[in-house]
């Protein structure tokens, strides 16, 4: 099953490293990984995606609570959250295919924030199921390039991962 | 008070109650050894190679329970120091390396004598740093000492760039006498919820067992697992990490378990209904094959770090706790309640072990005419009434030790059995004579793992630390070649050295005394003779039965109800090998 863990951690150097090493070394799999400083800037927010039985998950938390950097950490997939992933995706366009990107990006809610003669710049944010349908509603032979930052994510509510 | 990098760790170290430092200078750690030159409080131990000075260090700290220290320069001297970092990691031992790097402006341009030290050792330590201000050094190194020696210990890294220790930069030094980490915050008490549910079910118990770790020695609960075993009368069996934790000559001691655990042992582990795991982690080579792994038993396990916990067996009532804390308030509730075990069951539980015991797994051919390394150990132990310290490497040799050396006491057996490194005994055996100079401390070897570090019989005669090394030499790696036996229709591939140095002569050139042993009858008056050279380190060079096994073994893939016992004594396994 699919997991987001959303980790707060010392903004130190080789924080990062420590948590990408631990998932190679033990065998696990990253999906995807976003990390930024937050508002306290001696602290970093990390996602990361992953997949794995109860088992697995189980002792991903407890082994990346194990390392010394990390403060503390949350499987956002437990309870309600939002997530959210930005996409940006370089199309080929011309005369005729110009209105089609134009609309299917409308419909996805995404925009248009390069163009070119040639080209058109879609930006667009949403769950990553989202930006996968918008992918494949375009023509393949259209994309230049698809770049994604992977998700990232918060809990509903009250509740929330801060010190 | 105004003191340079290099004053900064050396005041630190002494500051924190260091003792000894183990290790080797170079090119980045020069200011550091200028520093120490200048100073007596903090001994410096000057060893042959840098995995020596891990090793040794490692030693010390497992005979005292005290962090070891280590020093090393940049660059090989810092990934020679690597495998005693792994080996102390794998068995949760305290210790502070402090490794030279080359200096901040070079860093990344692969200068002289460079390696990313805090990379190559990330996945191997507790936890590392890289300082990058000098007058962050002191709180850093205390960091490094509270992280190492709390919670589950383990190594950890200080890599100083040269240019931190420049003794023309001084600046205010102040030792913190405390550091808190938000990040870092290890359990100590047990939840009271759990421990009542725990002793709850272990008095319900018909078939119980007390299987104990490392954990336990490492957390110093010794005095309380034994109340608890004598207070229920329960069965207790050691790991190999865990042994004298609990008095292996008491009579409810049945052995350690696992792969060349006891019979008896084995068999009630797979019986029983009820297993309290107490700092201990079901280790692939206790657990045996997982699926068939105590298969009645509802577990109870009580370790302080989460990640141990249903990491390869789920168990039923966990408890994430420093086990002497949690096992004395386990000790109150018994104490208090009114339930107490069943009798009448564990008397028949009793009867069942004591089955398991008459089979005498560990007997062997005691009329052989050729030196039986059991019979070694077993003089080893009368010899020194069971009272030394006993460090071993890993083979054979370890396993012989650990089955016929009754260890009363927690701290006694020294060994590596997490990362199972060769070379580990000698310099752990000076370690340990230097933390205990009045006890007697030996090396239980072979002739392989000893070529590791035999460099060091050069620091044992430098630092005046008289251990004993007994080598138990069958002229083969033993344990690899008794694998190739039983699985590799013994075909003996590079598992025999046919140049073996003579021991002896090498052991003089070092300055010390060699002895050789061909015959049973001499291995007595050569032990007894070796203790009794009190001042001297003795390497007594045992010539043992090529062909000897280590029984009993639980096979790969099989689980602790199918083990390989020995075959009766006088068939071919027995004879010499041509």
């Amino acid at each position: 099953m699919r997991h987001i863990i959303s980790i707060l951690m010392e903004n130190e150097a080789g924080a990062l490293s420590r948590v990408a090493g631990l998932f190679s070394a033990r065998g696990y799999n990253i999906e995807s990984l976003t990390v930024a400083p937050t508002e306290d800037p001696s602290l970093s927010r990390m996602t990361l995606v992953t997949r794995g039985n109860e088992d697995v998950i189980e002792q991903i938390t407890k082994q990346l609570n194990k390392l010394i950097d990390v403060v503390k950490l949350i499987d956002l997939a437990e309870s309600v959250h939002i997530e959210r992933e930005l996409m940006m995706v370089k199309v080929k366009t011309s005369d005729e295919t110009r209105e089609e990107v134009r609309s299917l990006a409308n419909i996805f809610r995404g925009r248009i924030i390069d163009v070119t003669p040639t080209t058109y710049v879609v930006e667009m944010t949403g769950t990553s199921d989202k930006l996968d349908a918008f992918v494949a509603a375009i023509d393949s032979d259209g994309i230049i390039e698809v770049v994604r930052s992977g998700p990232t994510g918060i809990s509903r509510g009250e509740k929330g991962l801060h010190l | 008070m105004e003191l340079n990098g290099a004053q900064i760790v050396i005041q630190s170290l002494k500051d924190e109650g260091v003792e000894y430092i183990f290790g080797y200078p170079g090119g980045a750690v020069l200011h550091l050894y200028d520093a120490i030159f200048q100073q007596d409080d903090v001994k410096h131990i000057l060893v042959r190679h840098e995995q020596a000075a891990t090793h040794a260090a490692d030693g010390y700290a497992r005979a005292t329970g005290k962090p070891g220290v280590v020093l090393v320069t940049s660059g090989p001297g810092a990934t020679n120091a690597v495998t005693g970092i792994a080996t102390a990691y794998l068995d949760s031992i305290p210790m502070v390396v402090i490794s030279g790097q080359v200096s901040s402006p070079v860093i990344g341009s692969d200068a002289f004598q460079e390696v990313d030290m805090v990379g190559i050792t990330r996945p191997c330590v507790k936890h590392n740093f890289l300082v990058k201000d000098v007058t962050k050094l002191a709180e850093t190194i205390k960091k490094a000492f509270y992280v190492a020696t709390t919670g589950r210990p383990g190594p950890v890294v200080i890599d100083v760039p040269k240019d931190i220790t420049d003794p023309r930069i001084k600046v205010p030094y102040k030792y913190p006498k405390k550091v808190t980490m938000r990040s870092y915050n290890p359990a100590t008490a047990g939840h009271k919820g759990q421990i009542k549910r725990a002793v709850e079910l272990l008095l319900e118990a018909e078939k119980p067992m007390v299987y104990a770790g490392g954990g336990v020695v490492l957390g110093e609960a010794s005095e309380e697992l034994t109340e608890l075993v004598r207070m229920l009368g329960y069965p207790v069996t050691n790991t190999l990490m865990g042994l004298g934790a609990y008095p292996a000559t008491d009579k409810q001691f049945i052995g350690m378990l696992g792969m060349h655990g006891t019979y008896e042992a084995n068999m009630a582990m797979h019986e029983s209904d009820v297993i309290i795991a107490i700092g201990a982690r079901f280790d692939d080579r206790v657990t045996g094959k997982l699926d068939q792994f105590c298969p009645y038993a509802k577990i109870i396990h009580i370790d302080i770090d989460p990640a141990s916990i249903s990491k390869t067996v789920k168990v039923d009532v966990p408890i994430v706790g420093d086990v002497k804390p949690v096992l004395e308030q386990m000790l109150e509730l018994i104490k208090e309640g009114k339930k107490k075990p069943n009798k009448k069951a564990l008397e028949n539980w009793w009867n069942q072990i004591e089955k398991w015991r008459a089979v005498n797994c560990l007997d062997y051919d005691r009329s052989s005419l050729l030196i039986k390394p059991q019979y070694v150990i077993e003089q080893l132990y009368d010899v020194t009434k069971g009272e030394a310290f006993i460090t071993s490497d890993v083979g054979q040799h370890q396993m012989y030790a650990a089955q016929y050396y009754h260890f009363d006491k927690p701290r006694r057996w020294i060994n590596s059995g997490g990362l199972g490194t060769m070379g580990f005994g000698l310099p752990a055996a000076i370690g340990v004579k230097l933390a205990h100079p009045d006890a007697n401390v030996a090396c239980v070897t072979g002739e392989a793992s000893i070529q590791m570090c035999i460099q060091e019989l050069s620091t044992a005669l430098q630092y005046n630390t008289p251990v004993k090394i007994v080598n138990l030499n069958n002229r083969y790696m033993g344990m690899v070649r008794q694998w190739q036996e039983f699985s590799y229709e013994s075909r003996y591939s590079h598992s025999y050295m046919d140049t073996i140095p003579d021991f002896v002569k090498l052991a003089e050139a070092y300055g010390h005394i060699g002895m050789r042993i061909d015959k049973p009858e001499e291995v007595r008056p050569a032990l007894e003779e070796a203790f009794a050279l009190k001042d001297r380190t003795v390497f007594l060079d045992i010539m043992t039965d090529r062909t000897e096994n280590v029984y009993p073994m639980i096979e790969a893939g099989k689980g602790h109800h199918d083990m390989k016992l020995r075959v009766a004594p006088g068939t071919p396994t027995d004879r010499e090998l041509a």
